[in-house]
């Protein structure tokens, strides 16, 4: 089966289950309020979408120059940094670290370039035991699944089905109170950090100026992960790079207010080093991996270069009105919503992913709502150019060519016209059987009946009486 | 090659090609300045963030809004011995057995004549000790106005753990340590440490919390249920 047809099946299921819309249009509901709300408070929204654009545009056209800024600072204070140019050396690289600390446990805190790589299924693998400390991620986690959503992994899920899982799988006892659900969690995960041997991070921003990697966060869980065992390792994809230390004055609130409603998200935590000489705690050893996994072949289309400025955020995909239709599993790929329609063809192939191209209403809800201003809604159109350009589609161009006969040529249009008009009651019986040949479209829509005038005969016909007619 | 000039040279061979300006769906007219890397900058992120107002009142005031949204507890006090009362109510209405602190300048006074035992870290300690305090007592670098945020590092505030490992972090910060915003508090970093920063700045917005169930929010997920600031 296609990953087109797949996404169409999950796609036809989620869109009428009445349960999963009402949750999501609840939980987006309030996200709305809030961020509203926030984005009124700044002096200038658009002023700020601008700055945060050029400064990413940046960054990203420089981005050889600033990737080298920031890893000879990191390895000046002694950082080991790795280069992974896809996802199975980025694998090898932290399984190599682990397998060398002879580790037995792992802390993580929320990544989603860990997702991207599957990093857990190969630790699994190795032999360890990993431990998401976020709690949606947990959540998600033990239900054997992937995030629901890049920030609100377990959205789509409601405090009876939790209870039930932490029930089945941590031993807790039922409870529908949101408060001692995380507290079930909260004393589960307390013993795991207290032993791990390794904590792996993801990042939301690298500061080239001053060799830094910026994690935002609102449980604490990563504040944890990066204090308590002996050895950090985070995973960065090479676009995170931003020039300077102050531009987080700016990505943060704006990261926050995005992505949640928040002025400043609970926790954003700057890390420069491992444990430095005369410091109280904090890892011994700290291993940066820069991820490139086909990021510098998106980066190679000037066209769509703007798509790594994105801060995953998550607020294209909150205001797209695919997603809240089909939800984030039915996209099946790492990065869901417009950024993840956008970028998961460059990442695994556009034949293969094309269709995500087309899982859009064109509305421009992403393009207008993005903090770092990616053009998405026409980085789909580009993709949909690209893969029709490609691999052209031999039956549609066949299809438009006879169309387009048709209509250079009236006499022959009239008459395949008076025809249709004739049969219309005909086809109408079978439009809804499966084998019609426009059942996808047919299936919940009435083509509307041709009226027995054409407007070309009306216009003709019409009854000259006035002399402003 | 190695896989860094792998990815380095990829990197080039691609910047070769111009993107468009932010805003414009046309590649850049300029062509990319390969050489040098600044662009000119549109202005300062002042410019467009939340306004703050120009006086330490104005900015004290919004720092206590912030502070009460994100339901942290604070407290603009006359004195260190205001601070000394307060805190030593705060330890026999909590019931405190143990708290957490560090060696420092507001720290080493006011936790000395505390009605309960005291771990003052030092390197090398034993962090399921830490686990088991009521409280972690910290100093800090600044507080954000505009945020209503904690900006401290592992060497202000008793190293990478203290603050986020027991339930209730309590922070002491002297009142001239407050600012307007971000970038003054990014500014004051810069000051302070030179080139030389701590391996860690945390900003701190009010205490651990989650929305990960329902979005309901829900405080102390993983790090401390309580936010307490004093400023003095
Ligand atoms: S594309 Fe823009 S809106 Fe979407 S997640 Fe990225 S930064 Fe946020």
């Amino acid at each position: 089966m296609s990953f087109a047809s797949e996404f169409m099946d999950r796609a036809r299921v989620v869109a009428s289950n009445l349960r999963h819309r009402q949750i999501i249009r609840t939980a987006l509901g309030n996200y709305e309020m809030a961020r509203d709300r926030r984005k009124a408070t700044y002096q200038d929204w658009q002023g700020a979408r601008q700055l945060a654009a050029e400064t990413k545009w940046e960054a990203i056209n420089h981005l050889d120059h600033y990737l080298l800024d920031f890893s000879n600072r990191l390895e000046a204070r002694g950082t080991k940094v790795h280069w992974a140019s896809n996802a199975s050396q980025a694998r090898d690289i932290i399984l190599s670290i682990v397998q060398q600390k002879q580790a037995r446990s792992v802390i993580k805190s929320k990544a989603m370039t860990a997702e991207e790589i599957h990093l857990n299924e190969a630790l699994e693998k190795a032999g360890l035991k990993v431990v998401e400390s976020d709690l949606g991620e947990l959540i998600v986690q033990l239900r054997r699944e992937t995030p629901y959503h890049i920030v609100f992994p377990s959205m789509h899920l409601t405090r009876e089905e939790i209870s039930a899982l932490f029930e089945k799988e941590l031993g807790s006892a039922p409870t529908l109170d949101p408060e001692e659900l995380t507290m079930i969690a909260r004393r589960v995960l307390r013993g795991k950090y207290l032993t791990a041997d390794i904590g792996i991070t993801g990042g939301n921003f690298a500061v080239a100026e001053t060799g830094m990697v910026s994690i935002t966060e609102n449980e604490g869980n990563a504040r944890l992960t990066a204090a308590l065992p002996k050895t950090m390792i985070t995973l960065l994809g090479i676009e995170k790079i931003i020039p300077r230390l102050d531009d987080l004055a700016l990505f943060l609130p704006m990261l926050a207010t995005m992505g949640a409603g928040q002025a400043l998200t609970g926790y954003n935590t700057l890390y420069g080093g491992p444990r430095q000489p005369g410091e109280l705690d904090g890892p011994e050893e700290w291993h940066v991996v820069l991820l490139d996994n086909h990021r510098t072949e998106l980066l190679a289309d000037g066209e769509q270069r703007d798509a790594l400025h994105c801060i995953r955020c998550g607020a294209c995909l909150n205001v797209c009105p695919i997603f809240r239709n089909v939800g984030g599993h039915t996209y099946g790929t790492t990065y869901s919503g417009p950024i993840g329609s956008v970028i998961t063809p460059h990442l695994r192939g556009l034949q293969d992913w094309k269709h995500l191209s087309g899982a859009s209403s064109l509305c421009g809800a992403c393009t207008e709502t993005c903090p770092v201003k990616i053009d998405l809604h026409h980085h789909l159109l580009q993709n949909r150019r690209n893969a029709a350009q490609e691999r052209p589609d031999n039956l549609e161009e066949a299809a438009f060519g006879v169309f387009g006969w048709f209509t250079r040529r009236p006499a022959a249009w009239k008459t395949v016209r008076s025809i249709l008009q004739k049969i219309q009651p005909l086809t109408r019986r079978f439009q809804k059987k499966p084998w019609h040949p426009a059942k996808p479209w047919t299936q919940t829509r009435d083509l509307p009946v041709l009226p027995s005038e054409s407007f070309r005969d009306w216009w003709k016909n019409r009854p000259k009486t006035s002399k402003h007619d | 090659m190695t896989e860094k000039g792998q990815i380095l040279n990829r990197i080039r061979q691609a910047l070769k090609t111009n993107a468009p300006h932010p805003g414009h769906h046309a590649p850049a007219q300029v062509k990319n300045p390969g050489g040098s890397h600044h662009t000119p900058s549109p202005g300062e992120p002042r410019n467009w963030l939340p306004k703050v107002g120009e006086s330490v009142e104005e900015h004290r005031t919004l720092f206590a809004r912030n502070a009460a949204e994100l339901k942290a507890d604070f407290h603009w006090l006359d004195s260190l011995e205001d601070a000394r009362k307060l805190l030593n109510d705060m330890a026999s209405r909590e019931v405190w057995q143990k708290v957490a602190t560090h060696a420092g300048e507001c720290t080493s006074p006011l936790c000395s004549t505390l009605p309960c035992k005291v771990l003052t870290l030092s390197p090398g300690y034993d962090r399921n000790e830490l686990e088991s305090c009521n409280a972690g007592i910290s100093e800090c670098d600044f507080l954000v106005a505009q945020t209503g945020t904690v900006a401290l590092t592992n060497q202000s505030a008793g190293g990478r753990a203290l603050s986020v490992l027991p339930p209730h972090h309590i922070v002491l910060a002297r009142k001239h340590q407050l600012l307007p915003d971000l970038p003054a508090a990014f500014a004051g970093l810069r000051k302070k440490y030179g080139d030389n920063f701590p391996s860690m700045i945390s900003l701190i917005t009010g205490p651990s919390r989650t929305g990960d169930i329902e979005r309901i929010l829900v405080l102390g997920a993983h790090g401390p249920k309580k936010l307490t600031i004093l400023a003095f």
